[in-house]
């Protein structure tokens, strides 16, 4: 199971930043997601992978750590809302500057810009 | 009873004002919101103080919800939170009178944001636990996204969209080194994790170092270290003056993060991990010295030059934390406080510069005269004397105590020839733009544009800040001395976190 798991994590972060480093907003955006993905998977395995325990110490012999859990739930509320933001900021970028070029360096010629 | 909770009131009251600011107020909302946010900073100022007085002999370990310490999330404010703290109450309040004064109502809800972010901030400052450092830090990077892009504007956005993505990026870096640290040492809190780390060895060492270092590019990017530096130029140079303000102190949460986790959790007792990052930051902090000083030189935007300034100011910090005893954290934190006081209130002048020069703006080039030429050329005089740090201001007593701290001949053959070079680099870029904009202007009428009174009383207040760091030089060194002196020796915070944590019932 950690093999699969952690070639899992691997993949989506490989993929992810692949993503990232595109020069326009919109895989930047779907990289940033994927991201959030890996790092959720990636937190929820710090506390060990326990299949079908308690997190309760002491009531059987194996227990599954909860905080890793309460640390992930955290971070997909925070990851969520900043891809919503994220989202509307890229939509907003494109239609005011005409391009999801991330580095238009013409659009700052043209402009007449430093 | 108000005394025993002096910790999380910092917290608490920006919070609040910011809820209240987000009420619907009726006919006029900016006035009661204004009222609200004046008041609220003010407050958060008095707070700051009464801490750093209750700081003084103990360190204040307030358990949230009384959960004990290693457990639970604890605030701890020992005497550097409660420098920062008071640093960033310091700062706050003169910027928000700039902004009361017509910049707020370019956007919505700026107010409310500027709450936020000081809350955020505080929060950094406070808390004694890493994961909840990291919620603070989102709590506090989403408030600059908002506020970053006030005003609107092509420039504005697309620099946020840089700014945005490299910080989700971060953030994403944040969690997994969070993460990587959980797993070895199966604790978050600060002081705990200090005691964990210092007992690993062997591979566990090796992925904790990992996980360290992870930790230590997510500040840099947030100090904005040399690789991690090309965001700043670009999003504090085209954002509005007060934005650029407040946001003179978010370089310097990240390099409270680092000094707070590189001397604590993997400072000099830290076993196999020990001092790790220490000889990165030395490099990357000369380098980044010389790239901000070239970046002033080369700008052609008095905007530009001063968000090179503030590289500058990161470079020498971190290549002085570097030094590693305790008089370089001492001299360190002094020209911390000088450097975010005087960079704020130039962040705000440049800004009254460009608007009352109208169509050149903020460009370095001959334009028309200001007017109120006199007033912001002396202003703008005593400013870039304090940031180059030529006697008498604040910048040439933190320098010295800067150049003092470096010991070795290797250490002072590379600290004092590049401090030195970016000094004079500085003193020719600011004294061409201030000849250009000051003196050779056009002839013929000025500009009608004024600022009022209050705007000018914020910037003399923040450079009045400087020249008291320069009156007060003594008893300030010997406040960052304690601070630094607490540093070094962490046993006494670690053993107060553990040992006292949840005894504020």
């Amino acid at each position: 199971m950690e093999t699969l798991y952690a070639i899992t994590v691997g993949t989506l972060t490989a993929c992810s930043v692949f993503l990232i480093l595109r020069g326009r907003s919109f895989p930047i955006v779907i990289g940033i997601t994927m991201l959030s993905y890996a790092v959720n998977l990636f937190l929820f395995s710090t506390g060990r992978l326990v299949i079908n325990e308690i997190p309760i110490v002491g009531a059987s012999e194996n227990t599954t750590d909860p905080l890793p859990q309460a640390l992930v739930l955290t971070a997909i509320v925070i990851g969520f809302a900043m891809t919503a933001y994220s989202i509307i900021l890229a939509v907003r970028v494109r239609g005011e500057i005409g391009s999801d070029e991330v580095n238009d360096y013409n659009y700052a010629e043209q402009e007449g810009q430093r | 009873m108000l005394a025993d909770h002096l910790v999380i009131l910092p917290i608490l009251v920006p919070m609040l004002a910011a809820l209240l600011q987000l009420l619907p107020w009726g006919e006029r909302p900016q006035y009661y919101r204004r009222i609200i946010g004046l008041v609220s900073s003010s407050l958060t100022l008095l707070v700051a103080i009464l801490l750093l007085l209750a700081v003084h002999d103990e360190i204040q370990v307030y358990a949230l919800g009384s959960w004990q310490a290693p457990f639970g999330i604890v605030l701890v404010a020992d005497k550097l939170s409660a420098l920062m703290v008071l640093l960033t109450a310091v700062l706050a309040l003169p910027v928000l009178i700039y902004a009361c004064h017509g910049e707020d109502n370019l956007g919505s809800h700026f107010q409310a944001l500027f709450q936020f972010q000081v809350l955020g901030i505080m929060g950094a400052f406070l808390t004694g636990d890493l994961f909840n450092l990291f919620v603070f830090f989102e709590i506090l990077l989403i408030s600059s996204y908002a506020l970053l892009m006030h005003g609107g504007g092509k420039a504005k956005l697309r620099a946020t969209l840089h700014y945005v993505v490299l910080n989700l990026t971060g953030s994403a870096l944040f969690l997994i080194s969070l993460g990587v640290l959980y797993g070895i040492t199966g604790t978050l809190n600060m002081a705990d994790m200090a005691e964990k780390v210092a007992q690993l060895r062997g591979d566990e060492a090796a992925i904790v170092r990992a996980g360290g270092l992870l930790l230590f590019i997510v500040f840099a990017l947030k100090a904005a270290l040399l690789p991690m530096y090309f965001w700043l130029p670009q999003a504090y140079s085209n954002t509005t003056g007060t934005v650029a303000a407040l946001f003179a102190i978010m370089t310097k949460v990240g390099i409270y993060a680092i000094v707070r986790v590189f001397t604590m959790i993997f400072g000099a007792d830290a076993g196999e991990a020990a001092l790790l990052g220490y000889s990165w930051l030395w490099w990357l902090g000369l380098f980044t010295i010389l790239l901000g000083a070239l970046g002033v030189l080369g700008s052609r935007d008095i905007r530009l030059v001063v968000a090179y300034l503030v590289l500058i100011s990161v470079g020498t910090m971190l290549t002085t934390l570097s030094l590693g005893h305790s008089d370089a954290i001492s001299a360190l934190l002094f020209y911390l406080v000088h450097s975010t006081l005087i960079t704020g209130a130039l962040f705000l002048l440049v800004d009254m510069i460009a608007v009352q020069r109208g169509k050149t703006a903020s460009r370095i080039v001959k334009g028309r005269k200001m007017a109120q030429h006199n007033l912001l050329g002396a202003l703008f005089f005593i400013a870039a004397i304090a940031v180059i740090g030529i006697p008498p201001l604040s910048g040439f007593v933190s320098k010295l105590f800067i150049l003092e701290a470096a010991r070795t001949g290797a250490q002072v053959a590379w600290l004092w020839p590049i401090i030195l070079a970016a000094t004079f680099l500085m003193i020719i870029a600011l004294s061409r733009a201030g000849s250009r904009m000051f003196w050779h202007t056009l002839d013929g009428k000025p500009n009608d544009v004024t600022h009022p009174k209050w705007q000018h009383g914020a910037v003399a207040l923040l450079l009045l800040g400087a020249v008291g760091l320069t009156v007060f030089a003594q008893p300030m060194a010997s406040l960052t001395d304690g601070v630094a002196k607490q540093l070094t020796a962490p046993q006494h915070y670690i053993s107060t976190v553990l040992r006292n944590g949840g005894g504020n019932d």
